[in-house]
């Protein structure tokens, strides 16, 4: 379970976390969504450890992120942030070893081998581990990083907005492959995302952040409502029903 | 059927293109171990090079005071060498070089005032392990402060670290350059002589103070090697794989400023050659992996030493500073790769 007790983080005199309290780790794929600004990402630095709360705690089964070692805790939890540039030039295969630095402190072993190789495999990046990353479209470079998280073989997996920059295809593509890796290999993935349709088709709970607070929280389909929906985002939003799922309109 | 929706998309860049296919020399050229090996044979060419031609009188003697040489040498170019690179991994940014830290700048300064307010007579008979002391405690110091100052607390930001840097390193050297144009003419060319890297003659005492300080920094990083390695996806990246980064980039930058305050207080400014030496052996290494990035830096340093100083005493008599050799060849050479890189 990752636990966020009264979580509140401040930037200078603005909250952008405010006493969030939330349980994520029940069910397989839970979408975070909302607007601009509502704090979604601030939320995952501070269980990824990339910030510290101002106030309240982050726990990961039990143990404080802030107190426990480092190594152990990325062994359970996986963090993949939005923008992932690295300087170096690194080869597919080389991105998806240091999934395994946490399990092996960089030398691997057969064992280490075999789950890069089974992360590889399960994204069909075969073709490319001998690529340099700069090498890549945008969506290979994704399913690398991707791979890389899924090497780390962690319990919970927390992806911030993996559908940036992607075409109708692989985003597809990727929903489906979070929701393979809840379904087949047992993980519990979190994941921001601002398509809410993304979210209704494929995930089992949204939870919605508007001005750092959590203002829904329930099952897909409880969250995919008109007034729901217009609370999140201010926004006016049309949900229809179409072939018995609910597909929000917000073109207008 | 999810492995080929995976897979079947036909990329931008076309078809998955196979590693190309080498064999033969070709790809045991690209082998690091090969390249490390080919670096270190020409390393100790120059070395006998530089050792063994040219003697004018008795070889023992020649030997004796040579070596000397090519050990401070080896020393410079291990601290300058190994800091630079892992610098570049700590800032996540390849153009800088730890003398950004303002180290160069605050050994002149040094320099200046004791000339300034001592006089070049007291200068020069300043016992030389007391000035090499003051010059590494004050630039450990120095960066020290101002490392756990801008990164140790909750700004925790080494863009804002190296900025600082920049802004008191411009200034102690405005401040130096103002003492200096109010030396005496003498005092000034006392003082010049300290301001360019010398390598030829160094205190046997303070390059076995020096040498071991440097070893000390390298026995250090041995266990951090591969945390090097994952620092260079970024510090979130490295965070999330599990790596303590705050102690880890302290313990980093501690090491840095120790071979750089050590080295630098025996020869004089010397960071000039780590951006050329640092960024060839990427090239030259072809790998990210700091067990062979760093060994080849260093064996790269050797070959700008001595290649520079080579050049220095056996063709131009002295008649330069070794800074200008390497800087002219090695930039040189620097931009010859970056061009043959950008047309591949």
């Amino acid at each position: 379970m990752i636990a966020l007790e009264k979580v509140t983080k401040r930037y200078g005199s603005t909250t952008v976390v405010d006493d969030v309290s939330l349980t994520f780790g029940g069910e397989g794929v839970a979408a975070l969504i909302g607007p601009n600004g509502a704090g979604k990402s601030t939320l995952f630095s501070l269980v990824g450890r990339l910030l510290t709360a101002d106030g309240g705690r982050v726990l990961v089964d039990g143990r404080d992120v802030t107190t426990a070692p480092s190594r152990e805790l990325a062994t359970t939890l996986a963090v993949l942030r939005q923008d992932n540039h690295v300087g170096a030039r690194l080869t597919v295969g080389d991105l998806v070893e240091f999934g395994r630095f946490p399990h092996c402190g960089g030398r691997l072993t057969a064992t280490d081998r075999d789950h890069v190789e089974r992360a590889i495999d399960y994204l069909g990046l075969e073709p490319f581990r001998g690529r340099f990353l700069d090498e890549l479209s945008g969506g290979q470079r994704q399913r690398a990083f991707i791979a890389m998280v899924l090497a780390q073989d962690t319990r919970y997996v927390l992806l911030d907005e993996p559908l940036n920059n992607l075409d109708l295809r692989h985003m597809t593509d990727m929903m489906k492959l979070l929701r393979r890796m809840a379904d087949e290999l047992d993980k519990r993935v979190i994941v921001v995302l601002h398509d809410i349709n993304f979210a209704a088709t494929y995930a089992d709970r949204i939870v919605a952040m508007r001005d750092g607070r959590v203002v829904a929280d329930a099952p897909a389909r409880e969250v995919m409502t008109a007034e729901v929906l217009r609370s999140v985002y201010d926004a006016a939003v049309d949900v229809r029903e179409i072939d018995g799922r609910p597909v929000a309109l917000y073109y207008s | 059927m999810p492995t080929e929706v995976l897979t079947g998309a036909p990329s931008a860049t076309g078809a998955a293109v196979e590693p190309r296919a080498v064999t033969g020399w070709r790809a045991s050229w690209r082998r690091p171990v090969v390249r490390l090996a080919v670096l270190g044979a020409v390393v100790v060419a120059l070395v006998t090079l530089y050792l063994l031609t040219d003697v004018p009188g008795s070889l023992a003697f020649a030997l004796r005071i040579r070596s000397l040489t090519v050990v401070a040498m080896l020393v410079v170019a291990t601290a300058v060498g190994v800091s630079t690179v892992v610098f570049h991994t700590i800032t996540q940014n390849r153009i800088l070089t730890p003398s950004i830290m303002g180290f160069d700048a605050f050994y002149l300064l040094i320099s200046t005032v004791v000339v300034f307010t001592l006089g070049s007579t007291s200068f020069l008979r300043l016992d030389p392990l007391v000035l090499w002391l003051v010059q590494v405690v004050v630039m450990l110091a120095f960066s020290v402060l101002l490392f756990t100052w801008l990164f140790g607390g909750r700004r925790r930001s080494i863009h804002l670290m190296l900025l600082v840097g920049i802004v008191l390193g411009t200034f102690f050297r405005s401040f130096t350059e103002w003492m200096q144009r109010m030396l005496d003419p003498i005092d000034f060319q006392v003082l010049s002589d300290a301001m360019f890297a010398s390598l030829t003659r160094p205190d046997p005492l303070l390059l076995t103070l020096t040498a071991l300080l440097v070893a000390a920094g390298c026995v250090a990083l041995l266990p951090l090697l591969r945390t090097l390695d994952v620092l260079t996806l970024g510090a979130p990246a490295a965070i999330g794989l599990g790596v303590s980064h705050r102690r880890v980039v302290m313990a980093l930058f501690g090491v840095v400023s120790l071979m750089v305050a050590a080295s630098t207080a025996l020869v004089g400014p010397i960071l000039f050659f780590g951006l050329i030496v640092a960024n060839l052996a990427y090239s030259w290494a072809g790998t990210f992996r700091h067990a062979w990035t760093l060994p080849t830096a260093v064996g790269l340093g050797m070959v700008c030493l001595l290649g520079g100083q080579l050049v220095l005493e056996r063709a131009l008599g002295f008649g330069g500073t070794l800074s200008t050799v390497i800087e002219l060849a090695g930039g040189l050479f620097f931009l010859v790769l970056v061009l043959r890189k950008g047309a591949r």
